[in-house]
């Protein structure tokens, strides 16, 4: 388990897919965190793994990739994954914090759901 | 056929697209996907099952006319046009009017009010820019013609050359813009607005006692303040990098107040990398309508402003909404997992040219034609320059336009009935 700041954004893949959200591709734009590789290896990930992310605004099971970020800092693409784990608290402006919430990591079996079971509809 | 690009807010008007064959010229990777067919929302629906647009406008006009409180939001991806009807609508079924921004550049908004925007346009930077920062922002993933056209490698009046502009990227992570970049300031989540107070008191000439602040040595402050002094035409570019992250709207007031600073020695502008094509429309249609730019409530039959209460998010984690109409956007998976709960526990209404997620919470879908391809109509450029999107091609879809004229139309009935 480490401790981490989790960020959202953008990502190329996302704005591809993002008009065809039921879709295979999307699933697979937006449904992975980015970790430094020794956080990578700390957690011993293998490419493919799966890791949970948990912070007080709820959890989520999502791919483990190895990207260009500092230590304990990781890197979900905007969208319902991020979703599940960023802060709801918008500080009256009406924007949630999408960005800087901290939480922990941690590897698991866990599957990652698709997006109909994140929403909890058939 | 020439056309006009409507996934970013770049806008692009110089593009070509041929329906025919699904090859376009120019377009970035964004756009070319969202020109390219895809899978649709075949026909309008209520509770799941097939019916007319006529049928399926009675029902939601049914459903806004019999809430108490219904929110109508979206309208970042459609045009002006549909969102005129939007507010109106809004204001007659005494609902609540608010957009994407909310979640995005709405905050910058907040900003604006205390302290004004020092702005410019894009052709002011492709055209002067010498010292170019891109603050929290990716363009080369989110607008990626953006440095291409206007910001980094655009070639104008009294910029010549690359080598004729210095280019920066201020962020958390190094982003593929930071790359392309002279100088990558890597910053800690978080930390814009200390680091913007630093360069404030260092471009005022003052010192400042922490040898570091946010991550950033104070030397690389020092030289990033003394660049910033000495430009000819500088621009802050921020994205959302800035807004959504601690300090939200007060980073950008403190970076509004370093660009006033920055005014007293060289020209210096700032402004936001707005994400859809149309968001700066759907605060500005409502804005000359009505006087705000989001989070709008008409309960009281006249127009109140208050993020903290009226907000998408906010709305929703209260449950103050016991209705919901979702225009040109999702919600169900943009919004963050508690927010969405409530839209279960309503009914929600959606008029999108694409099946995602919030039509799966949807109880009455009504599919639209796609403006750029199979509607036209005005939007709004990121830097505020309004430009005529087009129609390619005749479709089966209703435009946005068309369907909330007509809702608008039926709702009037109603409540006159
Ligand atoms: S930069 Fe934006 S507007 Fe231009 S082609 Fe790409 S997605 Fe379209």
């Amino acid at each position: 388990m480490i401790e981490v700041e989790i960020i959202s954004g953008r990502t190329i893949d996302q704005g591809k897919t993002v008009e065809e959200k039921l879709s295979e591709e999307y699933f697979k734009a937006v449904s992975y965190c980015e970790m430094n590789e020794m956080d990578f290896k700390k957690l011993g990930l293998k490419e493919g793994d799966r890791v949970k992310v948990k912070t007080e605004f709820g959890e989520v099971v999502v791919f483990a990739k190895i990207g260009e970020l500092p230590r304990g800092v990781i890197f979900i693409p905007m969208g319902p994954y991020a979703n599940q784990v960023i802060s709801d608290d918008t500080d009256g402006t009406g924007m949630p914090r999408f960005k800087g919430v901290r939480g922990i990591v941690e590897k698991t079996e866990e599957n990652v759901k698709s997006v109909r079971e994140l929403l909890g509809v058939e | 056929m020439d056309a006009v690009c409507t996934f970013c807010g770049n806008v692009c008007d110089d593009v070509e697209f041929d329906v025919n064959t699904q090859k376009g010229k120019r377009f970035c990777a964004l756009g070319l996907a969202k020109f390219r067919e895809k899978e649709r929302i075949k026909s309008p629906m209520v509770d799941g099952k097939e019916v007319s647009y006529e049928e399926a406008i009675e029902k939601a006009a049914e459903i806004l006319v019999s809430s108490k409180k219904p929110l109508l939001y979206g309208w970042a991806s459609t045009v002006n046009e549909a969102i005129r009807y939007g507010v109106i609508l809004t204001e007659k079924v005494r609902g609540v009017y608010d957009q994407c921004a909310s979640v995005c550049h709405a905050p910058g908004t907040l900003a604006v009010i205390e302290e004004g925007i020092p702005g410019g346009s894009l052709g002011a930077i492709k055209n002067r820019a010498d010292v170019v920062i891109f603050w929290g922002s990716n363009p080369l993933e989110a607008h990626p013609r953006h440095p291409t056209r206007y910001s980094v490698m655009a070639k104008g009046f009294l910029i010549k050359d690359r080598k004729d502009r210095k280019v920066i990227v201020v962020d958390v992570r190094k982003t593929k813009s930071a790359k392309m970049a002279d100088k990558f300031v890597q910053i800690k989540p978080g930390y814009d607005y200390a680091i913007i107070s630093a360069l404030r008191a260092l471009v005022k000439g003052e010192d400042i006692e922490a040898n570091e602040v946010g991550g950033v040595p104070k030397e690389e402050l020092a030289e990033l303040a003394d660049i910033m002094k000495n430009a000819k035409y500088g621009v802050i570019l921020y994205g959302l990098g800035v807004t959504q992250s601690r300090g939200r709207d007060r980073n950008i007031e403190n970076a509004v107040k370093l660009i006033q600073l920055l005014n007293r020695y060289a020209r210096w502008i700032i402004w936001p990398m707005r994400g859809h094509y149309n968001v700066v429309g759907a605060g500005e249609v409502p804005a000359w309508e009505v006087g705000y730019q989001y989070a709008i409530d008409f309960s009281r039959g006249y127009p109140r402003f208050s993020p903290a209460e009226f907000s998408a998010v906010e709305m929703l984690l209260r449950k103050d909404c016991d209705a919901m109409l979702v225009v040109s956007s999702d919600p169900a998976a943009h919004f963050p997992r508690r927010a969405v709960e409530h839209m279960k526990n309503i009914p929600v209404i959606q008029i999108d040219p694409f099946p995602n997620m919030t039509t799966l919470l949807s109880n009455v879908i009504i599919p639209s034609a796609v403006a750029g391809i199979e509607a036209e109509g005005w939007a709004y450029r990121m830097d505020g320059i309004p430009v005529r999107v087009k129609k390619l091609v005749d479709s089966p879809y209703w435009s946005d336009e068309k369907i909330l004229k007509e809702m608008l139309r039926i709702v009037e009935e109603k409540l006159e009935g």
